[in-house]
């Protein structure tokens, strides 16, 4: 039994729970340790939107976002997770400024990872502006706690998926977990369907969309880093191995993901769809890939992909 | 938007020593109530911010059977409800108080 699982209590009906169906705070007692939770600016202080009673629309305390700190097999790590539930897990101004003042603390403890749960369609359009600042913010915030030394992970398989600015600021952070019903863009399927028309995304082809944005396909080309199955157990962890190992943000890590991205636009820039990325990659029967257990998947995967890199 | 309060008495102390407590998410057809024990204990206080208007008299009636059945002495218990139906509420408001009566 690892150091982990002697932490907390045994609780197998909790650990085999759907990371996809539960809410942020079942999410934030997943992966802590048991009882160690301590939330910043918690529901109490009532610190909600000052724009959603102009759109006569209703509040929540914590806005759709719980920051704290807690531990991880004894660890201190700092925590975000947000409630894909209310407004799709939304970043307004408050939501995003809790979020940039964690960041920001992580940045001056310098030692103690951040662990951020999205669960966001990106910017509440309510509070546009307002909202995009603080994605602005949220991002200079995860590269200046990076640079500190912070190692920052993203946990992403909720419902609303990390669309949006919760995608870039995904893309800044120093490694992610995907499950399968986790999916990660900028432009979600109705929007792109939207702009550019039905024959570009026919957002209604479910299987369209979760081969293109869908964990299975983001860790095959490289975008996510540890690929698991939708349980309590597996996005804890994945994250408790990846603060043990991930490195440190320098110079050379961003030339390497430079030239990493530009080798991925050469080699696939011209596909119409990831069935011909995953042929392109030797994946053996790429219509499989959908359907593949996650097991028999993570050791394809493993084979094949691109991600053994000193890049992100 | 529409924000209603009621007071009650009630007989008892909410059991438990809990201050502090959460459930729900504010989405459609759904609500959270934050619990906090800092009344008096025989008072009862529920603040309610809802999207639905004009339903005073079904919470009044939803309430005042809460309070009967739980007595949740000492709780001021806040609601921001997004349309939820009055089993939700119901069912929400118990989630509540028996999460306050857990011991830490």
């Amino acid at each position: 039994m690892s150091s982990a699982e002697k932490a907390r209590p045994a609780k197998p009906h909790e650990m085999s729970s759907s990371w996809y169906e539960a809410s942020a705070r079942q999410r934030v007692d997943f992966v802590l340790d048991a009882g160690s939770f301590q939330e910043f600016l918690g529901p109490e202080m009532r610190e909600v939107s000052p724009h959603l009673r102009v759109f006569d629309l209703p509040e929540q305390f914590d806005d759709g976002i719980i920051i704290g700190r807690g531990l991880l097999a004894g660890s201190p790590v700092f925590i975000a997770a947000q409630e894909g539930r209310f407004m799709g897990g939304a970043f307004g101004e408050v939501h995003g400024a809790k979020l940039t003042g964690l960041l920001r603390a992580a940045r001056d403890a310098k030692s103690i990872p951040l662990l951020i749960l999205f669960d966001t369609g990106g910017v509440r359009l309510q509070e546009a502006n307002a909202g995009e600042l603080a994605i602005a913010e949220i991002m200079r915030a995860v590269v200046e706690a990076r640079t500190a030394g912070v190692k920052i992970i993203g946990l992403i398989g909720g419902r609303a998926g990390c669309y949006g600015g919760g995608g870039l600021t995904a893309g800044c952070c120093s490694a992610l977990v995907v499950s399968e019903q986790g999916r990660i863009a900028v432009s979600g399927p109705e929007v792109i369907e939207t702009n550019r028309g039905i024959e570009e995304f026919d957002s209604r082809d479910r299987a369209l969309v979760w081969r293109t944005m869908g964990g299975k396909h983001r860790h095959l080309i490289g975008a996510a880093d540890v690929f698991v199955d939708d349980t309590a157990k597996a996005f804890r962890d994945a994250a408790l191995a990846l603060v043990q190992t991930v490195a440190a943000l320098t110079l050379e890590t961003l030339l390497n993901e430079q030239v990493r991205l530009e080798k991925r636009l050469q080699s696939f820039g011209a596909s119409g769809d990831a069935l011909d990325i995953w042929k392109a990659i030797g994946v053996p029967e790429a219509a499989s890939v959908p359907g593949m257990p996650t097991e028999k998947f993570v050791s394809l995967a493993d084979k094949l992909r691109s991600t053994h890199h000193d890049a992100r | 938007m529409e924000d209603l309060t009621f007071h009650h008495k009630t007989n008892r102390r909410a059991s438990g020593d809990r201050r502090l407590a959460i459930v729900g998410v504010v989405a459609s057809g759904n609500l959270e109530v934050l619990a906090e024990r800092v009344l008096p204990d025989n008072h009862c206080q529920v603040e309610i911010r809802t999207a639905a208007e004009g339903f005073r008299e079904v919470w009044t009636a939803v309430i005042d059977d809460f309070v009967e059945r739980y007595a949740p002495g000492g709780l001021k218990l806040s609601i921001n409800d997004g349309g939820a139906r009055p089993d939700t509420v119901m069912l929400r408001l118990a989630q509540a108080v028996s999460v306050m009566e857990e011991q830490q």
